[in-house]
């Protein structure tokens, strides 16, 4: 399907990342928004008020961050395309929400403009450190999608993909900016709404009483009604089975939860998304993701004129992890290098993927600005050694 | 369907039962305790579906966690049962992104007033258009017992073991205080003031909210030494008193004391939905299409 025109902003403009998002979740077709102040993220949800009145949609400032994550699942059911947007602190309070979204299978975009941690932090500068909070931030097994854009056009492009990985698999999809990439201003162009491909939610062709809640086919994904078709459904937080009524017990546990993990670790092909540099051959292979892939693509270079065979992988899609793609490179490569805005989060998964065959060097920074590229370059001639 | 799952529903046992239809037959029998008083404002609410004339198909329900949180799986409408507390952030969701549907919240009195406190109020504040039914039975029966903000002082509950010394809430008053365009109380003694206030809730545009305040045998009345179900109807019909437009200051509830019922509010004020449709069409003069429409 392609975009619908009312919401998509056709030029070129020159914009930061925060209203780039709110341009890419327009063009997606996102038409629901619950959302509450933070910093860094807020702008998205200004950009957003002020634009929805024309395109025909609805922003609703909730009481928090709590209800703005529910809110939003509340809106699916009525039919709505939606999203939520936060920092930090707000996506702490959104986490039952989270594993609400994965176990009713309900469609939506999370949007964190990552800054410093843990708590109050700092609140006007960046970090990467939510990136485990998203994938296990709430209790039980399920998974996620997590998407990094690195720049305001890629807060655009990879808005409407987010949105429609998340029709695809029914699951909660993270964007995870940070406090860089949300307020730096660069050219974004945003094409004709006939040249934008939207997914459609996945409607179910059955009739009332045909049709069930969570039955599926082969894909492991079910197909979705609305409230007010005449199927009365039931939702719930509860372990359920096909019909979406409770179920309390092990086998009907294990039949949900396993399907909730396959339905994406079965399509991790599809959902494998890096950018590639010099990578076949290298040495030495920088991973990075965000803000930070910037500053490493300077090392990377930097490294190339000192005649050190460099390549650079960088994840758009963080979760689910290139998990496969690590442990070949593994094989060909001497050691990977991981730079990111906190402790050492996304190396961990490096770590595992390469299993001990290649060396991993991680390049911590605590956050409040960007690595210096200089950092990154020393992890690099460390690790070719 | 079982004899005792009507009964437990507070369902009269005929085989042409009217309320039959509005419930999931195919999920019966509930989990519900016998002698417990939500089955019976179940079966007010089936009562006030059929009177009110409305679709099914044009009503949702949403349901927060606990006994109460139950409701929302046994009714044969779209539903939902949600989070512990969140059950009317999710309904905004829903009736905003579908304004045609009626919406009824349909929980408890800790959920809604304790964990759900914030999101209530701001609800009432906004007046969004949804009927919100609240049992009180002054406890936490899904978890065994515990204090809840409406407990009355005195009550022992297992988390106030000496007996509550918090000052409880006064709900109808809150909810006044907040805005609400409807307040209503009845106990399930009022069986047919319960089912005509869920009626009218279901025809009130705007936030209207009704307590209906139900026996929970199992732990309340036992901790407490006030008998099974039966003798606690037969307090809300000893000490009720019915006080239509009642000041709902004065409507706080004590321990086993005096309980004021009736329909406390009634009035008209806009909707969130309408005062936004109002607004944008004043600030975009020609060009903005009213949302829902
Ligand atoms: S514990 Fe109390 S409230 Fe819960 S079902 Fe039993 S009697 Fe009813």
């Amino acid at each position: 399907m392609k975009a619908d025109p009312k919401g998509v902003l056709t030029g070129a403009h020159f914009m930061d990342g925060d209203h780039a998002a709110c341009e890419g979740a327009l063009a997606a077709g996102c038409r629901f928004v619950a959302g509450y102040p933070i910093t860094p993220s807020t702008e998205v949800v200004e950009r957003f008020a002020a634009r929805i009145p024309l395109v025909g949609g609805m922003f609703i400032q909730m009481e928090d961050e709590i209800a703005s994550s529910i809110a939003i699942q509340g809106a699916v059911w009525g039919g709505a395309k939606v999203m939520t947007v936060t920092s930090g602190p707000g996506l702490s309070l959104m986490m039952e929400h989270i594993g609400l979204a994965a176990i009713t299978e309900c469609p939506c975009v999370f949007v964190d403009v990552q800054r410093g941690g843990p708590s109050t932090g700092l609140p006007t500068l960046p970090a990467q450190a939510d990136m485990m909070q998203v994938k296990w931030g709430s209790h039980g097994d399920y998974e996620i999608i997590a998407l990094a854009p690195n720049s305001p056009q890629e807060c655009f492009d990879l808005m409407i993909k987010a949105f429609n990985l998340a029709e695809r698999y029914r699951v909660p999809v993270f964007f995870m900016m940070d406090e860089v990439v949300g307020h730096m201003t660069e050219r974004v162009v945003i094409p004709e709404a006939a040249a934008i491909e939207v997914e459609e939610r996945r409607w179910t062709k059955k009739k009332p009483g045909e049709y069930k809640l969570y039955e599926t086919g082969p894909d492991l994904v079910p197909e979705m009604v609305m409230a007010g078709q005449g199927h009365r459904i039931h939702v719930t937080g509860l372990t359920h089975d096909e019909r979406g009524y409770p179920a309390m017990n092990p086998a009907a546990q294990e039949q949900l939860v396993e399907r909730l993990l396959n339905k994406i670790r079965e399509h991790n092909g599809d959902l494998v998304d890096v950018r590639e540099d010099g990578v076949e051959g290298a040495d030495v292979v920088v991973v990075s993701f965000g803000i930070t892939s910037r500053v490493a693509g300077h090392a990377v270079e930097a490294a190339r004129q000192q005649g050190l065979k460099v390549g650079h992988l960088r994840l758009v899609i963080c979760w689910p992890f290139p998990a496969q793609l690590i442990r070949e490179l593994s094989a060909k490569t001497k050691a990977f290098v991981v730079p990111e805005l906190n402790m050492g989060q996304m190396v961990l998964e490096v770590e595992r993927a390469a299993a001990g065959k290649a060396k991993v060097v991680s390049v911590p920074h605590a956050g409040g600005t960007v690595h210096e590229p200089e950092a990154i370059l020393a992890a690099i001639r460390e690790a070719g050694r | 369907m079982s004899q005792e799952a009507l009964e437990g529903a507070g369902c009269a046992v005929e085989s042409d039962n009217p309320v039959l239809p509005f419930l999931r037959q195919d999920r019966l029998p509930h989990i519900w305790c016998p002698g417990c008083g939500i089955g019976t404002t179940v079966n007010c609410f089936a009562r006030a579906l059929q009177d009110s004339g409305m679709k099914l198909d044009d009503v949702a329900i949403v349901s927060g966690i606990g006994c109460t949180g139950r409701v929302a799986g046994y009714m044969n409408l779209d539903s939902f049962h949600t989070t512990h507390g969140r059950a009317i952030p999710f309904a905004t969701g829903l009736k905003l992104a579908n304004p045609k549907l009626k919406v009824v919240v349909y929980s408890g009195d800790g959920d809604l007033s304790a964990i759900g406190g914030n999101h209530f109020i701001h609800a009432a504040r906004r007046n969004m258009d949804l009927m919100v039914v609240c049992v009180t039975n002054h406890t936490y029966g899904m978890t065994g017992g515990q204090t809840a903000p409406t407990t009355p002082q005195g009550a022992t509950q297992t988390t106030m073991p000496y007996g509550n010394f918090e000052n409880p809430f006064n709900l109808p008053f809150l909810a006044d205080a907040c805005g609400a365009v409807y307040v209503a109380r009845w106990t399930v003694y009022h069986v047919r003031h319960l089912a005509r206030a869920m009626k009218e809730g279901l025809a009130k545009k705007g936030f209207s909210f009704i307590e209906a305040l139900a026996p929970c045998p199992t732990l309340y009345s036992r901790r407490n030494k006030l008998g099974d179900g039966v003798e606690q109807l037969k307090y809300y019909k000893a000490k009720s008193t019915i006080k239509n437009g009642a000041d709902t200051k004065d409507v706080g509830l004590t321990f086993q004391g005096d309980i004021i019922v009736g329909k406390f509010v009634d009035r008209e004020r806009p909707t969130w939905l309408d005062s936004m449709n109002g607004h944008l069409t004043k600030v975009f003069p020609g060009k903005f299409t009213p949302y829902g429409s």
